[in-house]
């Protein structure tokens, strides 16, 4: 069988500009870890199931394992690599950290990225309403409430600022 | 993933055309079920065809009728949030949110909803077994682990149910999908949309190949202001219904004038018995009459080793949502039972 033959595509990866040919069966995560060794996107279940390796594509939280690299030619991504400041973590980074909002950190990428994502669609309220948008990011080490407790303090800033 | 090609499709003729080159082609919109089936080889694809660059499909159109069409290529989470969906299909919002995951209805797309296939644990296991992934294999699930599976419509050949939680509201809503293909355009009623398993569970749908969902039309009757979608599984989110129940009512004077009760969860396609709705009408709200539905909605029930609680369960889980539609401001996130 013939091997198909790769596609050339451009991604702008948290503000820089990358040029690659993939074969068509790439994943988004696989390019990220693989071709551009950006590490902090985690392989959980490879199967969506786990939201590990959540990124941003255009501002909205995705699955990277699902995605795959040649139907995003033009997208903007955000890893967990780019959401920090130059001298300063993100808030998000600096509440998780406060809260004690990890135990082994594989799942910490994605979750983080995903409650990016929540925060900007603005439709989580309440904290039931926290916990339902972020079940897609599983954590089996059991810091869940440290990780809503850390979203939760993030978002009442955002309030206060306001 | 097994080897495949790729191409961009830019308008709907292209696509169809591009489609109807090989039988091994197939569609990619949302990816978030097909591109999973291809990483386990349950799927096999010659060429991917992204149909994404297609301008048309990606928004709301009201229509003179009153209703409106929903566009293929919407995600799931855009539809649900739309204001037209959240104001006068409630149901429908509640129904897609109580699905998946926020990641996976920003990527997933409406008509792909329709089209994903089961996750019986034996399709997926491609060491066992399976009439749905290789006809004439067998049924893995009749004999083993059937928990999830289903209680009304099944056959002897297959036993799996469709998982989609947005589909059993467009059921309940009567929604239309319309369909382009090689020989033009085509509607069908969404009762006619997804098949039994019968003989032939390979085929989980009468969409053929080649064709392509553009849009799904729904009347103007989105029952707002009674209406609710209830979903019980094992994990209070992100996991798929064991049973869900979508119900919508026109009630006037505490009397039912029309009645929508679909379900999900149970067969191989949304459940809706129209004898039961039909015997609501002019009825009173009440418990007594909602179980009397239910009882109807479940005539022929027929559970398996591991899943019988599922006909009592979704007997209580109809008289439950019924109620909690007459009070549709006390849902929860996540369609979680409420009063």
């Amino acid at each position: 069988m013939s091997i198909p033959e790769t596609h050339s595509i451009a991604l702008k990866i948290n503000g820089s500009p990358y040029h690659l040919n993939l074969l068509p069966w790439v994943s988004l995560l696989d390019t990220l870890r693989e071709e551009l060794h950006l590490t902090g996107t985690k392989k959980g279940c490879d199967h969506g199931q786990c939201g590990a390796c959540t990124v941003l594509i255009d501002g909205k939280r995705v699955l990277s394992c699902l995605t795959l690299s040649v139907m995003k030619d033009g997208a903007e991504i955000t890893t967990i690599e780019g959401i920090a400041g130059e001298e300063e973590l993100h808030p998000l980074q600096k509440a998780f950290i406060e809260h004690d909002a990890f135990q082994c950190g594989y799942c910490t990428p994605g979750q983080i990225c995903s409650a990016v994502g929540m925060l900007q669609e603005g439709k989580a309220n309440t904290r039931e309403e926290v916990q339902e948008l972020m079940s897609g990011n599983l954590c089996r080490c059991g810091a869940s409430k440290g990780i809503i407790d850390a979203i939760m303090q993030v978002k009442q800033e955002g309030r206060q600022h306001e | 993933m097994n080897n495949f090609s790729f191409t961009k499709a830019s308008d709907i003729h292209q696509a169809v055309t591009a489609i109807n080159e090989d039988a091994g082609n197939k569609i990619v919109a949302g990816g978030t079920n097909i591109n999973d089936l291809l990483k386990y080889f349950v799927t096999h694809a010659k060429k991917l065809v992204d149909i994404n660059p297609i301008f048309e499909n990606h928004e709301i159109i009201r229509l003179d009728n009153g209703g409106i069409t929903i566009g293929a290529l919407m995600t799931n989470a855009e539809t649900a949030y739309h204001p037209i969906i959240e104001e006068r299909y409630p149901l429908l919002s509640k129904a897609i949110l109580a699905g998946a995951s926020a990641q996976i209805r920003n990527m997933a797309t409406n008509g792909g909803n329709l089209l994903q296939r089961t996750r019986c644990y034996y399709f997926y296991d491609t060491t066992t077994p399976c009439n749905k992934r290789e006809p004439g294999s067998g049924c893995s699930a009749i004999g083993g682990y059937n928990r999830i599976h289903a209680i009304l419509g099944q056959s002897e050949n297959c036993i799996a149910v469709f998982p989609s939680d947005m589909c059993v509201a467009l059921a309940a809503l009567d929604a239309v999908v319309h369909i382009t293909g090689p020989q033009g355009e085509r509607e069908l009623p969404f009762a006619a949309f997804h098949r039994l398993p019968e003989n032939t569970p390979d085929i989980d749908n009468n969409l053929q190949h080649g064709e392509i969902i553009t849009g799904i039309e729904l009347p103007q009757e989105g029952f707002q202001n009674y209406y609710s979608y209830l979903k019980i599984r094992d994990r209070s989110s992100y996991a798929f219904a064991l049973v869900s129940v979508a119900a919508g009512f026109d009630i006037r004077e505490n009397t039912i004038k029309q009645a929508r009760i679909a379900l999900g969860g149970l067969a191989h396609k949304p459940w809706r018995v129209t004898e039961a709705e039909d015997f609501l009408k002019d009825k009173e709200p009440t418990p007594e009459n909602f179980a009397a539905a239910a009882d109807i909605i479940l005539q022929g029930a027929k559970g398996y080793e591991h899943n019988t609680f599922k006909i009592d369960l979704a007997k209580k889980a109809i008289i439950r949502n019924c109620a909690m539609a007459l009070h549709p401001e006390s849902q929860r996130p996540g369609a979680k039972p409420s009063l």
